[in-house]
């Protein structure tokens, strides 16, 4: 047969050796090296005290991003939605009224945006088929919760709150570690 | 003072005695858990529990709290008087190993000369013995009275292991005997103390280690934890075993592992003996404060290094733990015997 790897390593079936069978030579080889992890580094991270950084390429929960002036910049084209192979995505658009400049910013938004986060499989072709850059996945997760209905995140969920009225809801939406 | 023939206040000096050395027993066993589990985590590059107080020193009171709490379970078919004297016998059996042991010289306080010992009786080491097979029973009944196959079978594996081992232990022993010429730990650890002379590891470094083999053996700790083969032997004779009565057994555990820590260190290591140094140079006093130091820092030591055996190799098959008490130790420990009767011989002759 064929080995997969060359790593692999014949078993010995051979009778143990004198010094295999009083096995003390190979207990205290043993020892020395749990011995010698009493002064190895610790990976743990106190979790709830210090928290582990994401990677630079993280792909979090979605935010809906807004223009430097604190418009909603997506436009419910449906771009996302159809690149969604996960078919998490549901919007509907309505047309921006007169007097309405300061929220949108182009004519048409999105009424109703929802994702569901138990079918998200967060890839991140939302954000690469998005052309007008609002939809970003952050780098937060989303947090446990006890009904289903309750991962249907709604605009008020996904929408980043405004750079300019609130900096630190803003920061704690786009997640810590890219502050 | 004498009533009915009694010395009253030797009564009441060895009823204070012992509730020191009992309770300080148990709280070392219990601390002992704690650096069981402290021990496992940084040999495994962990932290070990640190959520309990600082630094995680109050786990044991919060396990502690945790088995008293536990709902507690008697099985109906379960022999109910049994089933809870199993629990209740190996702790005691555990707890009576302490009485002979020489914790340290006397003190004097109040002008009475007390000795740091509950009893020095002149079969001290025999009498070790015979309490330590007792705790056999425990696991016994505790198998027997649950009506549960898997606990029977355990407590026999128990047993029959408790047994095959005392015997190497024993035999093992005899070459320390032959050499003190006496059976009181006290009178033991005295010649060990004596200036010039070496302690017996020096005389019996085979016998020790074939001792301290057969100790793990008892203590059922890994490599020969098959009683009670957490995972793969359907958990051992505390199998039906719930809250506080479970908390028992695996306490005497860590008490019998304190218990033959001190018997080994006073039978090889000089008991409370401070190497180096000549103690009659001392204040009794100081002496004998010295002397319990000494004889708990040599203890704790070998608490480290059943823990560190504990979690450093793995646990025997049945066989092989068969085969090396019965075709290995036994021998052995006959050969040492035969060496060292041979040596005291041509010394006299």
């Amino acid at each position: 047969m064929q080995a997969l790897t060359n790593r692999g390593k014949q078993v010995s079936r051979e009778p143990m050796s004198f010094m295999e069978r009083i096995y003390l030579p190979n207990i205290f080889k043993g020892m020395a090296i749990t011995f010698s992890h009493i002064f190895k580094k610790q990976p743990t991270i106190q979790y709830p005290e210090q928290k582990r950084e994401f990677s630079p390429v993280f792909r979090g929960l979605h935010v809906l991003n807004r223009d430097e002036e604190g418009r909603e910049r997506c436009t419910a084209c449906g771009l996302c939605a159809v690149a969604c192979p996960a078919e998490a995505i549901t919007m509907e658009a309505a047309e921006r009224m007169p007097g309405e400049e300061n929220k949108y910013r182009e004519e048409k938004y999105a009424a109703k945006y929802e994702i569901n986060m138990l079918r998200c499989i967060f890839c991140g072709l939302c954000e690469e088929a998005c052309p007008k850059d609002a939809i970003y996945l952050s780098e937060t997760f989303a947090p446990a919760n006890f009904t289903r209905k309750g991962f249907i995140y709604g605009k008020d969920d996904l929408l980043i709150p405004d750079k300019n009225k609130a900096p630190e809801e803003y920061a704690a939406a786009k997640g810590a570690a890219r502050v | 003072m004498t009533l009915l023939a009694l010395d009253w206040i030797l009564m009441l000096e060895k009823l204070i005695l012992i509730a020191i050395i009992v309770f300080a027993s148990l709280g070392i066993a219990l601390y002992t858990t704690f650096s069981e589990r402290k021990v496992a985590a940084v040999l495994q590059d962990r932290p070990g529990p640190n959520r309990a107080g600082p630094m995680g020193l109050l786990q044991p009171l919060a396990d502690g709290l945790k088995l008293i709490m536990k709902e507690e379970i008697i099985p109906n078919s379960a022999n109910k008087a049994l089933f809870i004297l199993g629990p209740a016998m190996a702790m005691t059996a555990a707890l009576m190993t302490c009485a002979v042991i020489p914790w340290s010289s006397s003190v004097e306080l109040f002008g009475r000369k007390i000795d740091l010992q509950i009893a020095d009786i002149n079969i001290g080491i025999l009498y070790v013995f015979g309490v330590v097979s007792m705790g056999v029973y425990g696991i016994m009944i505790g198998g027997w009275a649950s009506n549960n196959k898997f606990s029977l079978m355990a407590a026999l594996r128990g047993a029959s292991q408790a047994i095959s081992y005392e015997l190497a232990m024993g035999l093992s022993l005899i070459a320390v005997l032959m050499l003190s010429g006496s059976l009181s730990l006290k009178t033991i650890v005295d010649q060990q103390m004596a200036p010039g002379a070496w302690w017996n590891i020096v005389y019996q470094p085979l016998g020790f280690l074939l001792f301290f083999i057969c100790a793990m053996a008892e203590c059922n700790r890994t490599p020969f934890d098959l009683p009670e083969a957490e995972n793969e032997l359907n958990m051992g004779y505390h199998q039906e075993y719930s809250s506080m009565k479970l908390g028992f057994y695996l306490f005497a555990e860590y008490v019998n592992m304190i218990m033959s820590s001190a018997v080994m260190a006073s039978l090889y290591f000089g008991g409370y003996d401070i190497p180096f140094l000549d103690e009659s140079t001392l204040a009794p006093n100081m002496a004998a404060i010295l002397g319990v130091l000494s004889l708990l820092t040599k203890i704790v030591m070998f608490l480290f290094l059943f823990m560190w055996i504990r979690w450093t190799i793995p646990r025997f098959r049945y066989d092989q733990l068969m085969n090396l008490g019965w075709k290995k130790l036994i021998p052995l420990a006959l050969v040492n015997m035969l060496v060292t009767g041979a040596v005291i011989l041509w010394q006299q002759g």
